[in-house]
């Protein structure tokens, strides 16, 4: 396994820091794991609470099969083994977001087994070498209701609206050594499940979670305790409450103190973790089948459908861009990080645009639009066809890079399409060389100090020709053409 | 005219069609009854209004011709099932006042049929006792009184004594039970009435306060078989809101009612001739083998020789399973709660449960949270599992020499209120014959076969393949006709 | 196995049952009179057999994703000890 070159310094010396990290995402399904009660975000409290959910006496789970399927593509999206047969576990506590008192889980037959996950080299991260992050499991489980506790000077409210929506437990394997190793598995992890479509992977508003495994060693010893972290809700707080933490550690292994197993939290104010309050006994879960569960049984039918249903995932299309289309690693990379990217250009592709000049215009011209107007490429005010006409204008002469520039301000402004534009304000460029060999000669006639300084050597000139020309024609003078008739007119 | 209470359900179901009377007179009858005996304590609620307002509805069926299955007839409800806008309790404090916004699938099924509520029943605390000593609303009483003058009140048996005292004491023709561990069978066999429990899934869960939930089964008891099977019919059936229900056609067990066994081996396992059984009910099981013989059956010696362990072992599972499903009842969302000045989140758990628990519920959840702690789950709860698959293996292993299994219901006769009380061990042991049938989730009834010295009643259990409750319900008949129980408790209360 | 004071007041701590002294007291014994005997189930050879995991051959059913249930407040809070505003309250919590 390759290592980041990532280190604490210590006062005695350098240490290893060792990362594992629990994701929940909530599950992308309209109904909840084991009720009938709608799986939204934003309601009204305790109005998408069945009675299954409020654990009135009596109240029985029923599984939820797109929320089953949904973590089972998942897997296979993370070449993961699929577990054909495997079990729902109660897991024993008491809180007041957890009305059953207990949480149903997959504690010793989980749906999915190991896989794994890559994440790319960057070295200014210190990441030297790309690799391949694994991954223990993938389970389902129910998320807990919502606690608030500033409604009231000495009462918590309970909204259990979020209590039995669908989660999928994704547990790596300890193998990520630094914080930027943390935050690449899991953009990636957020990306595949966005590709897959069994997350939205939104961590500000909750659907997506990070539990922070840390432990410190020196090089060549065994692996210290770990503490955990919970509940982290961005890559950027993930990856401060690692170094925090991580530092913390090593503060108090130099003092001769000893880590403590424990639960923390991350405050993203002060950018530190300190140790939750104890619960008593938090530890004792008494796992056990759940009794009003039966095992969970695949059909081969099943798992083949969930095979089929997903799409080119980020990894497979990134390298078909290269391999196959030509396109640039780095813009291949771009471009397929996000899937509403790659949706966005797979469509543009569609319209017929060529690959490489589409990606490079999106590269530059789209993404720089989006980003001054403030507007996420969901929202494009140009849509994909109306790019792919852009392009072809390009392709076919009509309009040079610059006028195409020109073009497409235009068509963000007024929303009108690239030939109606081009028609109704006349952008084509002009290839006339008569034209332009007379608007050549009426720039050098009135530049006759510069056309001097060119004549005995100063062959910067050239450019300025080239501008004053293009000035006179208003941009629409095709570039080739001005410079092939301007190295003539200037022998 | 007859004394409308001393009618089976059959009676006032095919009577009422009739026209020999009508669905009030009964309702009222049985409403009189139940109003007048208070001293056996077999009710937590009494409902009359709502008896009597089925009742009309069932007049007015009869009267348009849209009669349903169960029109005219009144039953009692185990106050373990949810009824809606009717205060259920499980028997506990921890849900006094508890209105329920929702019906449970079993009691739904019956009221859409047509029955009507009488009434909820007493029960032992959350489905767990032999005696029905756990209550919160107090002890029931059994109806039955030793022949010898001692009027010592009796024990209607256990979980479900509101419902066999009820019974017994013609205050309700019929009325539901639940059974994890006997709790429908060994009541019927203490106070001479009929119960079944059938196989595993055949009934809904859903609405039915959870005790543990891989061995609770909703059932009927009432005084004969037939009627059984008529209650039966009107409970069971596919439910898809219960992940362990069976997804299976419910038969007309009534209409393939025979009491011809010919052809079926009748099993009598010797492992359930334990050490110091009396010798009465020794005398009675061999007396129930003689009439099946006499029905017809071939009768096989069999051996189930894991069954010295089934009490420990669903003493494990009941409460480890009991120990999660009652840690919803906190003080958060319903119930009692419990919030000394000054106290937290926790504390307020803690209080409330304290509170609100009986004993024998707190000594099921302590053990039940024991089995299943850090250290302990293997060699108590998975061991425990696997000697309960030994268990059902040795039933699949018997069933290859035989179609039935005979035996007692109960190690003895109705006890007297308090003579057990002070060593729960010894209460469990109640459950010896019933249990095994519970931990293999396969249909079992008890039926009168007769009394003893002391004039009280002693039942026989039938045990069937499951699946096979008409087997088990024939069986039941055939010792029922031979048998002749005719005893009735005198009136005392 | 056999339980002590101090566990028994750990396992009530667990299944949050608050307990006197006198309520331990006299659970000792009670508690290890019913464990003594449940040790007899360590006699049984199941080294050839797999736990129990359905108690009737049956298949667990998956249900179709779709809304049928919730929006019920009214009989979700119906019974609440006490509720504020479509909440469930409680004595507040500090995390």
């Amino acid at each position: 396994m390759s290592e980041s070159t990532y280190r604490i310094q210590g006062t005695t010396g350098e240490w290893e820091v060792v990362i594992g990290l629990e994701v929940h995402a909530q599950v992308t399904s309209n109904s909840k794991l084991f009720s009938g009660a709608a799986a939204s975000f934003g309601a009204e409290p305790n109005t998408q609470v069945s009675l299954v959910d409020a654990a009135m006496p009596g109240m029985l789970p029923v599984p939820n099969a797109e929320c089953i399927r949904q973590a089972v593509r998942t897997g296979i999206a993370i070449d993961a083994q699929i577990n054909r047969w495997s079990r729902f576990d109660r897991k024993n506590y008491f809180y007041a977001d957890l009305p059953q008192g207990y949480q149903i889980s997959q504690l010793y037959h989980p749906l999915v087994g190991e896989g794994h996950l890559d994440i790319d080299a960057d070295e200014k991260a210190g990441i030297l070498e790309a690799k391949r992050i694994g991954v223990e499991r993938i389970h389902v489980e129910q998320d807990a209701g919502k606690l608030m506790h500033d409604q009231h000077p000495t009462r918590s409210y309970v909204d259990l609206n979020r209590s039995g929506v669908a989660l999928m437990e994704i547990v790596s394997r300890p193998d990520m050594t630094s914080p930027a190793e943390a935050g690449a598995y899991l953009r990636k992890l957020r990306a595949i499940l966005r590709y897959v479509g069994s997350c939205d992977g939104n961590m500000e508003e909750g659907s997506m979670r990070a539990d922070v495994n840390v432990s410190v060693r020196r090089a060549g010893e065994e692996l210290g305790t770990r503490t955990e972290t919970k509940n982290v809700n961005s890559v950027r707080f993930v990856m401060q409450a690692i170094e925090h933490e991580a530092n913390r550690q090593v503060d108090v292994l130099e003092a001769g103190g000893k880590i403590v197993q424990e639960t923390r939290l991350f405050n993203p104010d002060t950018g530190t973790t300190r140790s939750m309050r104890s619960k008593e006994d938090a530890h004792d879960y008494r796992y056990f089948p759940d009794p009003d569960l039966l095992p969970l049984e695949l059909t081969e039918a099943f798992v083949e459908e969930c095979r089929a249903s997903l799409p080119e995932l980020p990894d497979a299309k990134r390298a078909r861009y290269v391999d196959v289309l030509g396109i640039s690693a780095y813009n291949a990379a771009v471009l397929t990080a996000e899937v509403e990217t790659a949706r966005w250009f797979e469509a543009l592709l569609k319209e017929g645009a060529e690959a490489k000049q589409a990606a490079n215009w999106v590269m530059s011209e789209l993404f720089g639009a989006l980003n001054r107007l403030g507007k996420s490429i969901e929202d494009s005010p140009v849509s994909p066809a109306q790019a792919a006409e852009l392009l072809t204008l390009v392709t076919d002469g009509t309009l040079s890079g610059s006028l195409a520039k020109q073009v497409f301000e235009k068509m963000l402004e007024t929303g009108d399409s690239a030939g109606t534009i081009v028609e109704r304000d006349g952008l084509k460029q002009t290839s006339d060389t008569g034209a332009i060999e007379a608007v050549i000669a009426d720039v050098l006639a009135k530049n006759p100090g510069q056309l001097e300084q060119y004549r005995s050597g100063k062959e910067a000139l050239f450019g300025f020709f080239v501008g004053q020309t293009m000035k006179a024609m208003a941009g629409k003078a095709n570039p080739a053409v001005v410079n092939e008739l301007l190295k003539k007119a200037l022998g | 005219m007859t004394n409308l209470t001393d009618l089976g359900i059959a009676a006032i179901r095919d009577g009422f069609k009739a026209g020999d009377f009508t669905a009030r007179d009964v309702a009222s009858a049985f409403n009189d009854a139940v109003a007048g005996a208070k001293a056996l304590n077999a009710f937590i609620v009494e409902t009359p209004e709502i008896a009597l307002a089925a009742a009309d509805q069932a007049d007015k069926d009869r009267a348009a011709g849209t009669l349903k299955p169960l029109s005219g007839v009144p039953i009692g409800m185990k106050d373990l099932f949810a009824t809606k806008d009717v205060q259920t309790t499980a028997a506990s404090h921890i849900l006094e006042g508890f209105v329920p916004q929702y019906e449970s699938t079993v009691s739904g099924k019956l009221w859409n049929a047509g029955a009507g509520m009488l009434g909820k029943l007493n029960l032992d605390q959350f489905a767990m006792g032999s005696s029905n000593e756990t209550s919160f609303f107090g002890n029931v009483i059994s109806p039955w009184r030793r022949n010898n003058g001692d009027t010592a009140a009796l024990a209607p048996g256990g979980s479900s004594g509101g419902t066999s005292s009820a019974i017994a004491a013609r205050l309700v023709p019929g009325a539901t039970g639940t059974d994890t561990g006997g709790s429908i069978r060994q009541p019927a066999a203490f106070t001479g009435i009929s119960g079944i429990k059938p196989t595993y899934g055949r009934c809904s869960r859903w609405g039915i306060v959870a005790f543990a939930s891989s061995l609770d089964q909703a059932g009927p008891m009432a005084r004969d078989v037939r009627d059984c099977a008529i209650l039966l019919e009107n409970m069971a059936g596919f439910d898809p809101k219960d992940s362990t229900s069976l997804d299976l056609p419910v038969p007309n067990w009534e209409a393939a009612l025979s009491t011809d066994l010919k052809g079926k081996r009748v099993g009598i396992p010797k492992e359930y001739r334990v050490d110091g059984m009396p010798a009465e009910i020794d005398a009675l099981w061999e007396q129930g083998i003689a009439w099946l013989k006499d029905a017809g059956a071939e009768i096989v010696n069999v051996s189930l020789p894991h069954t010295q362990y089934a009490l420990p072992a669903y003493y494990i599972i009941a409460p480890a399973e009991a120990s999660s499903n009652l840690a919803r009842y906190d003080g958060v969302r319903y119930g009692l709660r419990d919030l000394p000045d000054g106290t937290n989140l926790q504390d307020m758990y803690a209080a409330t449960r304290a509170a609100g628990f009986g004993d024998e519920v707190k000594r099921r959840i302590l053990i039940g949270t024991y089995v299943l702690s850090a250290g302990f789950y293997d060699a108590y709860y998975t061991q425990a599992q696997k000697v309960r698959a030994l268990i059902a293996r040795d039933f699949d292993q018997a069933w290859e020499k035989c179609d039935l299994l005979l035996t007692p219901t109960a190690p003895s006769a109705a006890f007297g209120l308090g003579e057990k009380s002070d060593d729960p061990r010894a209460m469990y042991l109640n459950d010896v014959f019933t249990v095994p049938t519970s931990l293999a989730g396969l249909p079992a009834m008890s039926v009168p076969g007769g009394l003893d010295a002391l004039g009280l009643p002693l039942g026989l259990q039938i045990i069937g393949k499951a699946l096979d409750e008409q087997t088990v319900l024939n069986a039941g008949l055939a010792i029922e006709e031979r048998a002749g129980f005719a005893a009735r408790a005198d009136k005392w209360w | 196995m056999s339980v002590d004071h101090a566990t028994v007041r750990k396992i009530a701590s667990l299944a949050r049952i608050a307990v006197t002294d006198d309520q331990v007291e006299a659970m000792v014994p009670e508690l290890n009179n019913i464990l003594g005997w449940i040790e007899q189930l360590g006699e049984v050879d199941t080294s050839a057999v797999q736990p129990m995991t359905a108690v009737i051959p049956n298949v667990l059913r998956l249900r179709d994703d779709v809304v049928t249930d919730g929006d019920v407040r009214d009989a979700v809070l119906k019974n609440a000890p006490q509720a504020e505003q479509g909440f469930f309250t409680v004595p507040k919590v500090i995390e």
